[in-house]
C-alpha cells in the first residue's frame, strides 16, 4: 500500500497507509496515552484516554484505531486533548478501585487528575461508586467488579479475539454497565472453560487467580472444591461436557 | 429518471438531514451509490440498504411521528426512490417502540405498496427490486444514533460504532447504508417531482426549505410547525405560536432538544436555519423549541435533562457512561442548593470532555443544553 504523510504535533511523518495515529506517533517517538488499548485486542477506543486533537475536526479523535489520512494535522498534548485525559482518568478514579492498575495511577500523577473534584464528600454529596460485588464462585479465579473499569478485554478474551467461548458477556447500561455472565449464572454453570485469557487480559486486578486472591487476602491455601458441576473430558477425547460430581451429565 | 440525475437534485436543492447532524443527503446517497456499483453482489444477496431511521426519541421532539402516522406512503415513495438512486435493494424502516400506531400505519401501507406491486422483485415491471422490512425499537435513546441502530437491527447490543468507516460503506450487515431520518426522506419526492428550484423558493440560500418544528411549553399554540428556514425565532415563538401562554414573560428557550442548547429573550431575533443557529451557539438538532416562561425552575429542567442522559447513556464509552452520572450528580445538589465550591469548573471540565472525547452524538451533545445556561447565566453553580 502506499505511504501516507501526515503532521504530528509538528513534524512530518509518513507511515504505509493503514498505520493508526497512535502508531504513526511512535515512529517519532510521541507516546499517546492510553488505558483501554491493548495490541492483541480489537480496538474499541472506550476509554478515549488517547484523543487527539485533528484540525477541521468537530471533536478529538481516538488515536488507537482512527487510522492515518494524507495531509492529517495531529496534536496529541494540546491543552484541549490534556483536558479531555484529565477528566476522564478523574472520573474513572471517583468510580473504580484503581489500587491495583498503577498504569493507570501514574497516568493520574502525569495528568495532575484531582481526587476529590467527583468524589462524594459528607452523606447528602455521596456520589455512586461502582458498588459491585466481588463472585467467588469456582476454584480458578475470582472476579472484584469493583476493580473493573470496562475495558472490555476480558469479553473480547472470551469471544472473538481469543477463545470463541462467550462465557462473558455485558450487562447494564449506562452507568450500571457491568462485565456479566449470561442471566448472572456463576462460572461453573456457564461456557467456560477455565483458559485463563480473561485473567491474564485483565489491567486492574479485577479479575485474579484464585490462589494468588488467597494468599492476598492470608487465607489458608486448601484445595478447593469444584463447583457443583465440573468439567471432564469425555472418553472419546473429542468432547467436552458438564458432568456434575457423580459424572452425570 | 436517471440516478444520477436525482443524486444531482438533492445536492442542487441542498438538502441536508433533518434528525440533527445537518449532512447533505444528495452526498450521502452518492456515497452509497458508488460503493454499490463498486462490489459484485450474486443474485438474489443484499447490494445495500435503505434505512429509514424513525427512531424519533429526542426530548420535545415529535415530528416524524406525525409524519409517519399521517402520511405513511410519502416516506415508502422516499425509500423506492432512495432505492432506485443508489441501486440498493432492501429497506428497513427501524420505529421507536413507543410509536405503536405509527408502526401499525407503516405496516399497513408496507403491505399496501407491496399488493400494488410497488415493492417487491419487479417494481410496476420497471426491473427494480426493493422490499421494506419493519423493525420495531426497544425503547434505548442511543439507537437512535445510526450505528447502534443497525447494531440493534443485527441483534447485537444498542451501541454505536467507531466511526469511519461510515454507513455507507461498512453499514447493515457489512453492506453500504443509506440511513435518513423520516422527515429527511419526506422532503425527497417533493424535490424529485418538481426539481431543486422548486425547492428553493422556501429557506436562505445556505439553508433551502422548510422545516418542521416541534413547538412545545409555556406557548398559548403550541404544535408541529412547518416553517420556511429563516424565520426568526421571536416569529415562531409569538407568532405562529401565539406568545406565552397565561400572561407569562419568557426565561428561555431550548432550541434542538434535551441535545440542543438555551436562548434568552435577548436572543430572539435569531433566524432559524442551520447557519444563524450554530453563530449563536445553538443547534437546529432535531427541530424541538421548548419554551419556558419565568415561573420553571431552570435547575429542575437541568435536572431531568441531565438525568435523561445518565439514564439513555449505553455506557460503551468512558466519558459519558461516567460523566452523565457525575453530571446528573453535580445537577441534582445544586439544584436542591447544596452545591459546593469547585462545582461550576467541575460541570465546565465535564461537559467540554463529554463534547470532545465521546465515542457517539450521545456523550457529544449530552451537556450542551448545561453549558449553554451555565453560560448565559440561566442557572449559576458555586
Amino acid at each position: 500500500m502506499s505511504p501516507v504523510t501526515l503532521a504530528i504535533n509538528g513534524q512530518t511523518v509518513t507511515v504505509p497507509a493503514g498505520t493508526t495515529i497512535r502508531e504513526a506517533a511512535r515512529t517519532i517517538g510521541v507516546d499517546v496515552p492510553t488505558v483501554c488499548y491493548h495490541p492483541h485486542f480489537t480496538a474499541n477506543s472506550l476509554c478515549r484516554v488517547c484523543v487527539v486533537e485533528m484540525e477541521r475536526s468537530r471533536v478529538l479523535v481516538p488515536a488507537c484505531s482512527r487510522a492515518v489520512e494524507n495531509d492529517m494535522v495531529i496534536f496529541t498534548d494540546s491543552p484541549r486533548v490534556r483536558l479531555s485525559r484529565r477528566t476522564i482518568l478523574e472520573l474513572m478514579h471517583s468510580a473504580v478501585d484503581l489500587s491495583q492498575a498503577p498504569e493507570i495511577m501514574a497516568l493520574l500523577r502525569e495528568y495532575q487528575a484531582d481526587d476529590g473534584r467527583f468524589a462524594g464528600v459528607g452523606e447528602t454529596l455521596a456520589v455512586a461508586q461502582r458498588d459491585l460485588p466481588l463472585h467467588d464462585d469456582n476454584a480458578m479465579y475470582i472476579r472484584d467488579y469493583s476493580k473493573c473499569i470496562l475495558c472490555w478485554r476480558c469479553v473480547q478474551a472470551c469471544g472473538t479475539d481469543i477463545q470463541y467461548t462467550f462465557a462473558l458477556s455485558l450487562g447494564g447500561r449506562g452507568f450500571q454497565t457491568r462485565v456479566a455472565t449470561y442471566f448472572d449464572a456463576p462460572i461453573p454453570e456457564t461456557t467456560c472453560v477455565y483458559c485463563g485469557n480473561c485473567v491474564a487480559a485483565c489491567p486492574t486486578g479485577a479479575l485474579k487467580g484464585k490462589r494468588e486472591w488467597l494468599i492476598e487476602q492470608g487465607k489458608p491455601l486448601e484445595p478447593m472444591p469444584l463447583g457443583p458441576k465440573r468439567r471432564r473430558r469425555r472418553a472419546d477425547g473429542e468432547h467436552l461436557d458438564l458432568l456434575d460430581d457423580r459424572g452425570h451429565r | 429518471m436517471p440516478r444520477e440525475q436525482i443524486i444531482a437534485d438533492l445536492k442542487a436543492a441542498g438538502l441536508v438531514g433533518r434528525g440533527g447532524a445537518a449532512f447533505p443527503t444528495g452526498v450521502k446517497w452518492e456515497g452509497a451509490a458508488k460503493e454499490i456499483q463498486a462490489r459484485a453482489v450474486p443474485a438474489g444477496e443484499a447490494t445495500g440498504y435503505i434505512i429509514c431511521n424513525a427512531d424519533e426519541s429526542e426530548t420535545g421532539t415529535f415530528k416524524d411521528r406525525i409524519l409517519m402516522e399521517r402520511d405513511p406512503h410519502r416516506l415508502i415513495e422516499a425509500m423506492i426512490i432512495a432505492a432506485h438512486a443508489v441501486a440498493a435493494n432492501r429497506g428497513i424502516i427501524y420505529v421507536r417502540g413507543e410509536y405503536p400506531l405509527a408502526f401499525t400505519r407503516l405496516s399497513d401501507a408496507v403491505e399496501d405498496a407491496r399488493a400494488n406491486q410497488l415493492l417487491g422483485i419487479n417494481i410496476l415491471n420497471s426491473g427494480l427490486e426493493f422490499d421494506i422490512e419493519m423493525r420495531a425499537g426497544a425503547g434505548a435513546y442511543v439507537c437512535g444514533e445510526e450505528t447502534a441502530l443497525m447494531e440493534s437491527i443485527e441483534g447485537r447490543r444498542g451501541e454505536p460504532r467507531v466511526k469511519p468507516p461510515f454507513p455507507t460503506t461498512h453499514g447493515l450487515f457489512g453492506k453500504p447504508t443509506v440511513i435518513n431520518n423520516v422527515e429527511t426522506l419526506a422532503n425527497v419526492p417533493g424535490i424529485v417531482m418538481n426539481g431543486p428550484r422548486w425547492y428553493r423558493q422556501w429557506g436562505t440560500e445556505r439553508s433551502p426549505g422548510t422545516r418542521l418544528v416541534c413547538l412545545s411549553g409555556s406557548v398559548r399554540k403550541p404544535g408541529l410547525y412547518e416553517i420556511s428556514m429563516g424565520l426568526p425565532l421571536r416569529s415562531l415563538i409569538f407568532n405562529l405560536g401565539g406568545g406565552m401562554a397565561r400572561g407569562r414573560t419568557l426565561q428561555a428557550a431550548l432550541v434542538g432538544g434535551a441535545a440542543g442548547a438555551f436562548l434568552t429573550p435577548q436572543q430572539m431575533d435569531v433566524p432559524m436555519d442551520f447557519q444563524s443557529l450554530t453563530a449563536v451557539g445553538a443547534t437546529f438538532g432535531s427541530g424541538a423549541v421548548m419554551v419556558f416562561d419565568d415561573s420553571v425552575a431552570l435547575w429542575s429542567v437541568m435536572r431531568g435533562i441531565t438525568k435523561f442522559f445518565a439514564h439513555e447513556s449505553c455506557g460503551k464509552c468512558f466519558p459519558c457512561q461516567l460523566g452523565t452520572q457525575r453530571q446528573m450528580e453535580i445537577v441534582a445538589r445544586a439544584a436542591s442548593g447544596q452545591g459546593r465550591s469547585g462545582d461550576h469548573d467541575a460541570l465546565i471540565a465535564l461537559g467540554q470532555t463529554m463534547r470532545d472525547a465521546s465515542l457517539c452524538g450521545l456523550g457529544q451533545t449530552a451537556a450542551s443544553a448545561l453549558l449553554s445556561a451555565l453560560d448565559k447565566k440561566l442557572v449559576q453553580a458555586p
